[in-house]
């Protein structure tokens, strides 16, 4: 370990490590780059592509994000910014959970949609893209649904769960197991011009009064569909609220939601307790 | 009485964002629904004077109630 150490800290320039460095390391050293990052960020050193974060996020914060564990339910609209986000930020586990492949009309809004990936798993090629983007992340894809049967095992160990789901009453039930679970969520829905995000602690109920005159039915999205914007802005609300939860840091969209409407630029946080 | 009503997102369309309205005594939030010809089903949230409220819920005089649609969309 002490040859490591001395590797990395004369490789470092001032406290950075670029990452042709980590790279090398973990050949030299027979790691993975993923267990050199954390032995970088153990160190006090900042991988190079964090240099930007350091301002608002601490090296110390920073390995706090890495041994992080997210579940993002959902990759569709919301959840393809919320991954690509949480994957830039340095959340070190994310899983995700889709059962669908993407298909012609999903590419008006979701990021990780293209001609190249119709008919394939969405969780397939978000993976994908983390990995190009950050490898460090360790990204487990399910392609299935999330119910209160299996909710409990995919989500067991989770620091914090994120709703980018597209329907009220998966949910609800994505609600129920967090609550049994003790994760905190942070829920986001779209529709048209229009969103809105709200941040539930286990011993909240925040889903169910959002929802609770429409248990089973469907939501304005099915008059009004989904435009490119909105779902970016709710998603990257929600990737703020997650940031904060696991940093323990700010106030939290908690016993209330933000109300977000494009068409009117109106934003308004009501109380719901 | 007089009522000030407020909607939120999608049910402002070809209604208004924030007005006063009369109202017979006794009106519920139920019948004001009713009266702006918003479908039950399009609201999911429903604030009176800034607490969470119910449909059968009666209004007074000065009341604030407003109205948020579910958004269910991701």
């Amino acid at each position: 370990m002490d040859k490591l150490h001395d590797y990395l800290l004369s490789n470092a320039k001032d406290d950075l490590l670029p990452w042709t460095v980590q790279v090398d390391a973990a050949k030299q050293f027979g790691m993975t780059c993923r267990m050199i990052e954390e032995a970088v960020l153990q160190m006090g050193l900042l991988p190079v592509r964090y240099q930007r974060n350091r301002q608002t996020i601490s090296t110390n914060q920073q390995l706090r994000l890495f041994r992080s564990k997210v579940a993002v339910i959902g990759c569709g609209g919301l959840g393809g910014y919320i991954i690509e986000e949480l994957a830039r930020l340095g959340i070190g586990q994310i899983v995700i959970v889709d059962p669908d492949v993407f298909v012609e009309h999903n590419l008006n809004r979701q990021i990780l949609s293209s001609i190249s990936s119709l008919g394939r798993s969405k969780v397939e090629v978000a993976e994908e893209r983390i990995t190009k983007i950050n490898p460090v992340v360790k990204v487990t894809p399910v392609m299935n649904a999330l119910t209160e049967k299996n909710g409990k095992k995919l989500l067991q160990g989770m620091n914090v769960a994120v709703d980018a789901l597209d329907s009220i009453q998966a949910r609800l039930e994505l609600s129920e197991v967090c609550k049994d679970l003790g994760i905190p969520l942070v829920h986001g829905g779209v529709a048209g011009w229009y969103g809105q995000v709200a941040t539930q602690f286990p011993e909240d109920d925040i889903l169910k009064k959002i929802y609770a005159r429409c248990k089973d039915g469907n939501g304005i999205e099915s008059d009004y569909g989904n435009l490119s914007f909105t779902p970016g802005v709710v998603a990257s609300i929600e990737s703020a609220e997650v940031c904060k939860i696991l940093l323990d840091q700010g106030s939290y969209l908690r016993h209330s939601m933000l109300s977000i409407n494009l068409l009117d630029m109106e934003i308004v946080k009501v109380q719901l307790s | 009485m007089e009522i000030k009503v407020k909607l939120f997102a999608a049910l402002r369309k070809g209604r208004f964002d924030c007005e006063i309205r009369d109202y017979a005594s006794g009106a519920t939030v139920s019948q004001i629904l009713s009266k702006l010809n918003i479908p039950e089903n399009k609201v999911s949230i429903i604030f009176i004077n800034g607490r969470h409220a119910d449909l059968n819920h009666e209004l007074y005089n000065n009341d604030t109630v407003a109205f948020f649609p579910p958004i269910g969309g991701g």
